[in-house]
């Protein structure tokens, strides 16, 4: 299997996941979308991994899966402060931050 | 035989990445879809050697972050009834191009390194392999990924825990 055909497979992921953090607007949805993004790059960097054959590119991923364990907890503890305090989802409107 | 797993896996992953976004009707049901689109890059990280690293996506990923995403919807009894105007087909029709287009030029630029793949050593990927090297070369990154750990279970229980004003 030509392992050109695993980037193509993560590059579209990844830019599903970064049309849904664009359009859409429920802050869990947007998490969702961030972590599509982040299982596009694992992909692309165990598919680069096997084309050069060296191992590197599993600690990358088990790094960014670690990362991706924390992010979550983070922002969900976040989203929860968030609907506590303002009681929606809809990030328009949490934009006290935005320029 | 690989190939047609590919097809199929692949398929399947970016099928359901597309309902993640696409699904307006629920949140429960875009965190489904990401359960089936993770299960289905695993089976993609097993195809390609990395044995290790599938087992963790099925546990880590589909485990344990997609049930903490469903764990909070459903304790706050979310629905997102009231997110704004309906979406415009045309700038969908829009939307779909620029990602296509993105995603051929990306591809593109991922192009490089070889196109034939290399007989591999036995155990690539599996975790006596990696375990050496991340005990070995990578043993700073791996005491910090456990700082950073601590970090966030402290981040966690502080912001879930306080009312701010």
């Amino acid at each position: 299997m030509d392992p050109w055909a695993y980037q193509l497979v993560a590059a579209l992921l990844f830019m599903i996941g970064m049309l849904g953090v664009l359009v859409r607007r429920n802050i869990i949805v947007i998490f969702m979308c961030i972590e599509l993004m982040l299982n596009a790059a694992n992909l692309s960097l165990i598919s680069f991994s096997r084309m050069w054959g060296n191992l590197d590119g599993h600690i990358f991923v088990f790094i960014v899966i670690a990362v991706a364990a924390v992010e979550v907890a983070v922002g969900l503890a976040i989203v929860i402060s968030l609907i506590r305090n303002r009681d929606t989802v809809n990030v328009e409107d949490a934009s006290l931050l935005k320029w | 035989m690989e190939e047609i797993l590919f097809y199929i896996f692949g398929a399947l992953a970016v099928l359901s990445a597309a309902g993640v976004v696409l699904s307006t009707k629920s949140t429960i049901n875009s965190a489904l879809y990401l359960v089936v689109s993770m299960l289905s890059l695993a089976v993609l990280f097993v195809m390609l050697r990395a044995e290790f690293v599938g087992v963790l996506q099925v546990m880590v990923y589909a485990g344990a972050i997609v049930v903490l995403f469903l764990f909070v919807i459903m304790l706050l009894n979310l629905d997102e009834g009231d997110m704004g105007p309906p979406s415009q087909p045309v700038l969908k029709a829009v939307g779909a191009v620029v990602i296509l287009g993105a995603t051929v030029k990306l591809a593109s630029l991922l192009r490089s390194g070889p196109r034939v793949v290399p007989e591999l050593p036995d155990g690539f990927g599996q975790v006596r392999e990696v375990g050496t090297i991340l005990f070995t070369d990578y043993l700073l990154a791996f005491e910090v990924t456990g700082i950073l750990l601590l970090a966030g279970i402290v981040g966690a229980v502080m912001l879930a825990k306080k009312t701010v004003d």
